[in-house]
């Protein structure tokens, strides 16, 4: 299995079949590397000729090792800017820093010794910094609301069963633990309903973008959605005839936005993670049929999800997922028919 | 039903937990006959295996009668006498079909764990922490035994439960230690520690044309073992290992090395200071002496086999000696269904009997004891089999001593 996630990451092998809403603005971009070089420059001046820059914005001269101080933290920020490929927290960190200068030139305005006139003027000239710093960086952001999670996996099998598979979308909630159900609308179109973080429910209706036989599935998210999101599934015959080469690209908003998506992973539902789990859960489906249960992953693969290894209690089974009840392709018997069964065998 | 519990370092307790149910299509449940403590068994007891719950039933060597079979297994019946492998192994992916049933790429659900640790994951285990699946043990009353269609294997009823039960795990592993050495009719084979793989080690690398074998421990009785197998043996509390070895080989050092200890080697007292401190200190997470002796050891453009279990990261590999002198590492967990068949038949051909490594057999009840002497290697244990339908005080001891019964 191999997975990766990333944002506003752009390989070019994979870009052209890949769904990529809200990627950040080049502008975005260009301005950051301007303030990253204004951060280094005004850094490096800070550190070097504390004392010009105190007589410059009118403070105390005796300011100069708060000065030096300022000046490092203006090269962290430029380094951090030249260090992302989308630097996000490097532009957010200078208007961190930004409020930090206000603050002092506020403190200094306080001080009876201090020349006001040349206070204002750099107090003036630190606010229209900050304010492309705040542009800037929500820009940045706004691209980022868009997670991105990529896997893939090798299945023992030819490209057109796995392709078939996954082509009948109804399969889906086979593998997939957090999709409850998929219904196939027709003329491209389908109804999905999923399991969102802390017990909301979502749903949203799809349709097919690219559909090439045997190679590649594209799909995105119609309006009025609860979640906007976009995948890409390709299927590559492995070399050798060694079965298929999956490889998954979704890419969605958060519920809740960013904030939402933080406390999802602070729960163990990192998208990528699920993405890959879901994937190696396909994987047992097409090569064996049905996903394979733990007794310790009866309620999830997560660390936190994880119970004892031990048989489960007859309350747990009925709360576990995954089971062959909902997964297994050759599975005749209902639910309850095989929560019966599972049951039924005492040896007390 | 009773099981074996972990509850902590060094906190056994056998515990009434739900019976065992069929879960995936392929399972097969096992009424259990006969079960054993494995000396990777005692790394959990030890604390060294990340991702163990409070709870987790222990125990990956087993035996016993099918009880139930899922729909999908049409090779066993009820009333079937098996021996389950320690690896579960799916039997339809690319290793499996490769007869590399270790690296299952299906029976693992939690292998996104192991991922963290070793970059893949190999296939799941019974009883081995939740890294290799959380897949519950075979020190119990019953077990679970997934792709039961892959796995177990039938066995004579001729044959009693002592002289088959390591063929779910220890004797195939000693024997693919051997195995792995590429062995030539006159080679001499080096093999660090004497616990029971390292007995079958000794005894397989006879089986597979070893002219001799040299064993390595320091326990006595564990010596005497070995030397009892046919093999010459170094006490390394007595004797310097590299030069005792040159001296009997001429200066070459053995055609191959194999390491039956892993990551909780004992060494002479600076050297396994410094691991143990590194060990506590999390700097390191095993004990390499041995491995590291058996590189510096093994002859030029030699083999040295690792089948003693090791975790996760160790420091001072002798890296160069590797290089210089081409030597070739061989590793892995058991492909157990490669060797299962063919040693029952070593078995009933009574070119081994496996039975002679069993120094004690006590009841289900008393595995917290028996772990505390296979541990502390007290009563001259080493190799104990559990039997879960004997009274619970098997042995005498267990049952009286109330500092087993663990409170919770």
């Amino acid at each position: 299995m191999n997975r990766s996630m990333s944002s506003g990451y752009d390989n070019a092998n994979y870009s052209t079949e890949r769904a990529e809403p809200g990627l950040p603005t080049s502008s975005a971009k260009r301005l950051a590397k301007g303030l990253g070089w204004f951060s280094i420059g005004l850094g490096l001046a800070e550190l070097l000729a504390p004392r010009a820059i105190a007589n410059i914005s009118g403070v105390s001269k005796e300011r100069t090792g708060l000065i030096r101080l300022y000046g490092l933290r203006e090269i962290a920020s430029g380094i951090t800017i030249f260090s992302q490929e989308k630097p996000t927290e490097g532009v957010w960190s200078r208007v961190v820093g930004d409020a930090l200068d206000l603050t002092s030139l506020g403190m200094a305005a306080a001080n009876p010794n201090t020349k006001k006139g040349r206070l204002a003027f750099a107090t003036a000239n630190v606010l229209a910094v900050t304010a492309l710093d705040v542009i800037c960086a929500m820009q940045l952001s706004n691209g980022k609301r868009g997670i991105h999670a990529q896997a893939s996996c090798v299945v023992n099998r030819e490209p057109e069963d796995v392709y078939s598979f996954w082509r009948n979308f109804q399969n889906l909630p086979r593998f997939m633990r957090h999709v409850e159900s998929v219904h196939d609308l027709g003329d491209g179109r389908s109804h999905w309903r999923v399991k969102g973080p802390a017990g909301m429910d979502v749903e949203w209706d799809a349709t097919i973008i690219a559909d090439v036989p045997n190679e590649v599935i594209t799909w995105r998210s119609l309006e009025n959605a609860d979640v906007d999101n976009a995948g890409a599934v390709r299927f590559e015959r492995a070399p050798g005839g060694r079965g298929t080469i999956v490889r998954v690209n979704l890419e969605y908003n958060p519920i809740a936005g960013p904030l939402g998506a933080t406390v999802a992973k602070l729960f163990g539902e990192e998208p990528e993670q699920q993405l890959d789990d879901d994937l190696r859960r396909f994987k047992q489906v097409m090569e064996i049929g049905e996903v394979v249960v733990s007794e310790g992953s009866l309620f999830g693969t997560g660390y936190m999800a994880q119970r004892p290894a031990q048989p489960p209690a007859a309350s747990e089974l009925e709360q576990a997922e995954m089971l062959p009840s909902q997964t297994a392709t050759n599975y005749g018997g209902s639910e309850e028919e095989f929560k019966g069964r599972a049951a039924g065998r005492g040896t007390q | 039903m009773r099981a074996n519990c972990w509850f902590g370092k060094t906190t056994m307790s056998v515990e009434e937990v739900p019976d065992p149910q069929i879960l995936n299509q392929r399972d097969a449940i096992v009424k259990i006959t006969s079960t054993a403590i494995c000396g990777s068994d005692l790394h959990m007891y030890n604390g060294f295996i990340p991702t163990m719950q409070r709870g987790d039933i222990l125990g990956h060597e087993f035996m016993g009668e099918v009880v139930e079979v899922g729909r999908e297994v049409h090779n066993l019946k009820v009333g079937d006498r098996v021996v389950v492998p320690f690896t579960i192994s799916c039997g339809n992916c690319f290793f499996c079909t490769q007869q590399m049933f270790s690296l299952c790429e299906n029976s693992n659900p939690n292998a996104w764990m192991a991922e963290k640790m070793f970059g893949h994951s190999p296939s799941g285990m019974f009883g081995y922490s939740h890294l290799t699946g959380g897949f519950a043990g075979g020190q119990a009353e019953y077990a679970r035994v997934p792709f039961a269609d892959v796995g177990p294997i039938k066995v004579p009823s001729h044959l009693s439960d002592e002289q088959v039960l390591f063929l779910s795990d220890i004797f195939p592993t000693g024997y693919m230690g051997a195995e792995m050495c590429d062995i030539k009719p006159g080679d001499t084979i080096a093999i660090w520690g004497c616990g029971p793989v390292g007995q079958f080690s000794i005894r397989s690398a006879f089986l597979l044309g070893a002219e001799r074998v040299i064993a390595i421990d320091q326990v006595p009785e564990r010596l005497q073992m070995a030397q009892q197998g046919g093999a010459e043996t170094i006490n390394y509390e007595e004797q310097n290992v590299y030069e005792t070895l040159m001296d009997m080989t001429g200066g070459r050092g053995p055609d191959a090395c194999i390491d039956d200890v892993g990551m909780e080697a004992h060494a002479p007292v600076l050297i396994f200071a410094y691991d143990r401190l590194k060990q506590a200190m999390a700097l390191e997470t095993d004990r390499p002496h041995a491995l590291r002796e058996a590189i510096m050891c093994c002859r030029n453009g030699g083999t040295v086999s690792i089948i003693g279990g090791y975790g996760g990261f160790i420091d001072k590999f002798p890296i160069g000696s590797l290089m210089n002198r081409s030597l070739t590492i061989k590793a892995g967990q058991t492909h157990m269904q490669r060797y299962m068949r063919p040693l029952l038949q070593r078995i009933e051909n009574g070119d081994i009997d496996p039975s002679f490594v069993i120094t004690h057999r006590l009841s289900l009840d008393d595995a917290p004891y028996g772990y505390d002497i296979f541990k502390n290697k007290k009563d001259n244990c080493i190799k104990i089999v559990l039997k879960p339908d004997w009274a619970g005080n098997g042995d005498g001891a267990a049952a009286k001593d109330d500092s087993y019964t663990v409170v919770h």
